[in-house]
């Protein structure tokens, strides 16, 4: 579109002559991927959350913008008159009609030397294999007694004894200082890790140390260092600076946790979780072996029925039942006999009395009887003259039987 | 608990004492021993549980530093 027609004698628009600017700024290679080093001047961080800063040196001043979300990824505030890196790309502005770095990273000069060296550092060492997964050791999930490499006056190792002591105070816990900045570190470390792994009963090794910037942790990344905790017998748990920070020794070490804390809880149990598991087996102690008898008992229950059925008591007991069955019957035999008894004597009472002869006295009858005594039936027994006693109901008299020597009288 | 048996755990490690804890559960699910044998393996279980726990509950970090080889002081964070 814009072939050839600069020599037109139509001129283009602001608009026109910016967009051709920057599409060719942005097809160049070198200002697509870029490192600008400068000073901080005019920082400004909007409500926007973006960061509009100028980078200058000597002889000129670039206008620099970082988007929000790179801004939120920064680890330091930009201040003025800070020597700084700045990569990004360079392109136009359209609606300002200037062309500006857009930065996507930066480092603190300084920074910068080191970072290439950790690179490099790395590079090599992961060419060797030292940082391989393979190569790791498993970490012991309840070791008896941890070995602590790290600064005896630093809060590192503060946190690591409260970690211990909170989680796990069975350990027994050897601790090596060593510095763990400056230039002294990086053999301090080599020295103690040695040491540690002379130490009789150690499982495992922490190597901690809190946060601080690149310089501080820098021992950390000293090869000396990297390849005594790759060589170390024990395995090693990193846990230096903070959640961000990564460190070569970090790389070698067979876990990396991102802080000391974080260090010495993953070389320990929970002492929580481990009282959980030992109640939990106190149950299943009690469980098994409240089983067992219960089945025992069952057992014992069942052969003593099995008994009982096979046993004489039986046989015995059932004929005691009889016995007493019969007993019981022979007595409701007899109770039948005597009602039966009784009711049949009442009876014969009944016709007895019916047949009283006095009974008939007490109508006006009377019984006479001879001398003899016996009842006078008929008058032929009535011998004359004789003597008769007479009966009536209440008593007895004597009397003559009238005729014969009747003169004679009585 | 008798006093010898008593002495006797204490010789055991935390370690040591959870795991032939966890070995005896698991041979008393089997149900392959004794009556007699079974109650010797509980009283044992029980006196290991008690064991683990107050070690769990009692135990105090057991802090030995090394004597630091090199004279410089070693430097703060």
């Amino acid at each position: 579109m814009f072939q050839g027609s600069l020599f037109q004698s139509t001129s283009l628009s602001v608009g026109e002559i910016t967009r051709y600017l920057r599409e060719l700024l942005d097809s160049d290679e070198i200002l697509r991927d870029v490192w600008v080093s400068g000073e901080v001047s005019n920082p400004s961080y909007p409500a926007s959350g973006h960061l509009y800063f100028t980078l200058k040196d000597q002889t000129s001043a670039l206008k620099c913008v970082m988007w929000k979300p790179q801004v939120l990824r920064l680890r330091f505030t930009l201040q003025a008159g800070m020597a700084l890196e700045a990569h990004g790309a360079i392109s136009v502005y359209e609606q300002g009609g200037q062309y500006q770095l857009y930065v996507d990273s930066v480092r603190q000069v300084g920074e910068g030397a080191l970072y290439q060296e950790f690179v490099r550092l790395k590079t090599k060492l992961e060419a060797e294999g030292l940082f391989d997964e393979g190569r790791k050791r498993p970490i012991p999930a309840a070791p008896a007694a941890i070995g602590i490499v790290t600064s005896p006056s630093g809060a590192a190792l503060q946190d690591i004894l409260n970690t211990l002591q909170r989680r796990y105070p069975l350990a027994r816990v050897v601790i090596a200082p060593s510095a763990v900045q400056g230039d002294a570190a990086p053999a301090e470390i080599v020295a103690a890790l040695q040491r540690l792994n002379n130490e009789p009963g150690l499982e495992v090794i922490l190597l901690a140390r809190g946060g601080g910037s690149l310089e501080d942790l820098w021992a950390f990344n000293d090869e000396r260092v990297v390849r005594a905790v790759v060589d170390s017998r024990l395995p090693v748990i990193s846990g230096v600076g903070h959640e961000t920070d990564f460190t070569l020794a970090d790389f070698a070490a067979d876990l990396r946790a991102p802080t000391p804390t974080a260090a010495a809880e993953l070389a320990t149990p929970d002492r929580e979780e481990l009282s959980a598991r030992v109640r939990q087996l106190a149950r299943e102690l009690d469980d098994a072996t409240g089983a067992r008898l219960e089945y025992e008992s069952a057992q014992l229950t069942s052969l003593q029925r099995g008994l009982e059925r096979i046993s004489p008591l039986r046989t015995i007991k059932e004929r005691q039942q009889r016995v007493d069955e019969l007993g019981f019957r022979s007595l409701l035999a007899a109770q039948g006999i005597l009602a039966r008894a009784h009711a049949r004597y009442s009876g014969m009472n009944q016709l007895l009395s019916s047949l009283n002869p006095e009974a008939v006295l007490q109508r006006g009858y009377a019984i006479v009887r001879d001398p003899l005594g016996e009842i006078v039936r008929s008058v032929k027994q009535a011998i004359p003259a004789s003597r008769v006693s007479i009966k009536v109901s209440d008593g007895e008299f004597g009397a003559h039987v009238a005729g014969g020597d009747e003169g004679e009288g009585a | 608990m008798s006093k010898e048996r008593d002495a006797g755990m204490l010789n055991v490690s935390y370690e040591a004492a959870f795991k032939e804890l966890e070995e005896i559960v698991a041979a008393l699910e089997t149900n392959q021993q004794s009556l007699e044998e079974s109650m010797k393996l509980y009283e044992r279980g029980q006196a290991l549980s008690k064991y683990c726990a107050v070690l769990l509950e009692k135990a105090e970090l057991k802090i030995q530093q090394l004597a630091n080889m090199n004279p410089t002081p070693t430097e703060g964070e």
